[in-house]
């Protein structure tokens, strides 16, 4: 299971924002815009249970203040 | 009076913020973030440091320590908690306070004096100084840029949170140069800043940051 965690639109990113001079520098100018996450993958046992899923990336994974996440179960 | 100070592994202020208690005339107690004991002190502090590495997001790990639970639910029954630093990210992300501490917007550590002005002097630990007072004392942070959505923002200042803000220059871009803000009762308070490095003429900028460690004392009395 794979859960990312995204800063929210309205909390500004200054390492993006960082990441997105160094991409004009190296003269990649195409570039609009970056936002830096975090990206977790966790093994369970068993079948993933998505509630459970969703209250560990809620609770722990992400702060719901300033985070938005995303959850991805495997498809099978 | 007894002050408990929180020790959490990658704590570094733990020192410091005892002997402020010391010298403001309180008895410094050492917590460990592992037990459920909280030592039947007066008053929790959680002083600043590095907790975890700043693994996951500052203060985020130690926020779920087993002693937070116990500092949680005393909070929630008037106990006085203060976090500096390290120990403001702690009790935003246990949600005893409103917000969030991140990256300084330019991305350097920032280590100076600091003025600041006291918003509010009605809280636990800001009744020794006046309203609109103005205080030096040092901020050290990388992660101290105070954010929260901007209704939430307008609720707080028009409830009055905002305990201390930055004069003379925000060192991290905290939204409105909010320094410290309060629980609704006044009685937890987190600050970026650090009041326990400003106790002693010899070793700081002066001793403005005494006033929160007295003010405590006076509030512990008075409860």
């Amino acid at each position: 299971m794979v859960v990312d965690v995204v800063l929210k639109p309205e909390i500004s990113d200054p390492q993006g924002q960082a990441v997105l001079g160094a991409l004009g520098r190296l003269g990649h100018s195409g570039v609009r815009s970056v936002r830096q996450g975090k990206h977790f993958v966790l093994e369970v046992d068993g079948d993933p249970d998505e509630a459970e899923l969703r209250q560990i990336a809620e609770t722990l994974l992400a702060n719901p203040v300033i985070e938005d996440v995303e959850l991805h179960l495997p498809t099978d | 009076m007894r002050i408990g100070v929180i020790t959490f592994p990658g704590s570094l202020d733990d020192g410091d913020a005892a002997r402020a208690v010391r010298l403001a005339g309180g008895e410094p107690v050492s917590l460990w973030h592992a037990e459920h004991d909280l030592k039947d002190v007066d008053a929790v502090v959680l002083p600043g440091g590095f907790s975890y590495g700043d693994y996951l997001r500052a203060g985020a790990i130690a926020a779920r320590a087993p002693l937070m639970r116990d500092v949680v639910a005393r909070a929630r029954q008037g106990l006085p908690v203060l976090g500096i630093c390290n120990g403001f990210q702690v009790l935003c992300e246990s949600g005893l306070l409103p917000g969030a501490l991140t990256r300084n917007s330019h991305l350097h550590f920032r280590n100076r004096d600091q003025q600041l002005l006291v918003a509010r002097a009605d809280t636990a630990w800001t009744s020794s100084y006046t309203a609109g007072q103005r205080i030096t004392i040092p901020v050290k942070n990388g992660e101290g840029r105070y954010v929260a959505a901007p209704a939430e923002l307008d609720r707080l200042e028009g409830e009055g949170r905002v305990v201390v803000r930055y004069v003379n220059g925000n060192p991290n871009g905290s939204s409105r140069d909010i320094a410290g803000v309060c629980s609704e009762d006044g009685r937890v308070v987190g600050l970026m800043p650090h009041p326990e490095h400003a106790v002693e003429e010899l070793t700081g900028p002066g001793t403005d940051g005494l006033g929160f460690f007295t003010s405590v004392l006076a509030a512990v009395v008075a409860a």
